[in-house]
C-alpha cells in the first residue's frame, strides 16, 4: 500500500493546559495537512489551543519487555517523591 | 422597490449562498475519500449552515412577516432562492467539489472582510463571525487545489476539467443589479463588481501554483442570484433538503 498517507500523532494543549498532551494519531500527506486533519477531527469541541503532530515513524519507544530493569528500580525509592516537604504556595503548579 | 426589500433580497443572497452550499458539501458525509477529508467537509458544512440561521434569521426580522430561518430555508420553492448558480451545481468527484469550494471561498472570504466595515451593525457582526471560518475554508480548499492541481497526471486533469467545468459560474458573483445597488448606496455592502480585482489576484496566484489554467472566456452563467433561472439542479436538492418540513410541517425533535 504505497499510496497510504504517512500516520501522525497528534497532540493538543488545552485551553488551560500547561503541556500537549496526546490525543490521537490520523493519515495526511504532509505535517501541513496533518494539522489541518488535527484541527478538524480533535479540536472541534474547543478542545484546544495549540497543536503538534509529529510523523509516528519519528517517534522512539522504550521496549515494553526492558519494563523491568527501566521502571522496576523506582518502585522502592519512595523518598524521591517530593512528600516530605511542603511547597511554597508561590511556586504555582508544578 | 423599498430599501427593507433590497435588505431582504441581499440577506436571502448571502444565506442561500452559505444554505445551499452547505447542504452540497453535507452530501460528502460519510462518503469522502479518507476519513479525516470527510470530517473536515462535515466541519465546513456544519460552519455554513451555522451562518445561514445568522442571516436568514436576520432576513426573516427585516421582512417582518413571522418567517423565521427554518422557514425561509425549508418552505420556500427554487424561484424564491436567491443563491448563485455555482453553489447549487452538483458534487461531481472530489476535485470538482474543492474546486467549486475553493471559487467560492475566495468570494465569501473578500466579501465578508468588506461586510465587517457595513454600516449595519448586525450584518458587520455575522461577517465578524463567519470571516474566522470562511479563512480556514480558504486555507483548507486552496491547499487542496494545489497539492491535486500540483499533483499526479490524473489529479490534474481532474482539476483542470473541474476548473472549466466551474469557471463560466464564477461571474455571477460580480453583477450588480439594483438591489446591490441599493445596498451600495446604504453602505450596508459593496458594490459586487469591486471584488473582482482582488479575486483575480487570489485565485489567479493559487491557480498559477496548481499549475492551472484558468479558461479565456469569461461568459458567465447567470440568474441565481436574482432567481431569474437557478439551474435543473436546484430543485433536485431541495427536494431532498426541505423533504421532511414538506411532508410534515412544522415537525419538530
Amino acid at each position: 500500500m504505497k499510496n497510504e498517507w504517512p500516520l501522525w500523532e497528534v497532540f493538543i494543549r488545552g485551553q488551560h493546559g500547561m503541556s500537549h498532551r496526546h490525543v490521537g494519531s490520523l493519515h495526511a500527506p504532509d505535517a501541513e495537512m496533518a494539522i489541518k486533519n488535527a484541527r478538524d477531527v480533535y479540536t472541534r469541541r474547543n478542545e484546544g489551543v495549540s497543536i503538534w503532530v509529529v510523523e509516528a515513524r519519528h517517534i522512539a519507544a522504550s521496549s515494553p519487555s526492558d519494563k523491568g530493569p527501566l521502571y522496576e528500580p523506582s518502585e522502592s525509592k519512595v523518598y524521591r517523591h517530593p512528600t516530605f516537604f511542603d511547597i511554597p504556595d508561590e511556586v504555582g503548579a508544578m | 422597490m423599498t430599501r427593507d426589500e433590497a435588505f431582504f433580497e441581499f440577506l436571502c443572497r448571502m444565506g442561500d449562498n452559505t444554505l445551499i452550499l452547505g447542504h452540497r458539501v453535507s452530501e460528502w458525509c460519510g462518503h469522502a475519500p479518507v476519513l479525516e477529508e470527510d470530517i473536515a467537509l462535515a466541519n465546513t458544512a456544519l460552519d455554513l449552515i451555522g451562518q445561514t440561521q445568522l442571516w436568514l434569521g436576520l432576513a426573516g426580522e427585516i421582512e417582518g412577516e413571522a418567517r423565521d430561518a427554518d422557514k425561509l430555508a425549508f418552505r420556500r420553492d427554487a424561484w424564491d432562492f436567491r443563491n448563485l448558480l455555482l453553489v447549487e451545481m452538483p458534487n461531481g468527484d472530489f476535485g470538482r467539489t474543492l474546486m467549486r469550494q475553493f471559487l467560492f471561498d475566495a468570494w465569501h472570504t473578500i466579501l465578508l472582510g468588506r461586510l465587517m466595515k457595513s454600516s449595519d451593525t448586525r450584518v458587520a457582526e455575522i461577517a465578524e463571525k463567519a470571516s474566522k471560518e470562511a479563512a480556514y475554508h480558504l486555507e483548507r480548499s486552496a491547499d487542496t487545489v494545489v497539492s491535486l492541481g500540483d499533483g499526479t497526471e490524473e489529479s490534474h486533469a481532474r482539476m483542470q476539467a473541474a476548473l472549466d467545468y466551474l469557471w463560466p459560474y464564477v461571474g455571477e458573483m460580480f453583477v450588480v443589479d439594483a438591489v446591490d445597488q441599493a445596498m451600495a448606496e446604504e453602505g450596508i455592502a459593496p458594490d459586487p463588481a469591486s471584488l473582482r480585482a482582488e479575486y483575480d489576484a487570489l485565485v489567479g496566484r493559487v491557480l498559477e501554483e496548481a499549475t492551472l489554467t484558468i479558461p479565456d472566456s469569461r461568459f458567465a452563467h447567470k440568474g441565481g442570484r436574482d432567481g431569474r433561472m437557478h439551474s435543473e439542479h436546484l430543485g433536485h436538492l431541495l427536494t431532498q433538503m426541505q423533504w421532511l418540513q414538506r411532508a410534515y410541517p412544522d415537525a419538530r425533535w
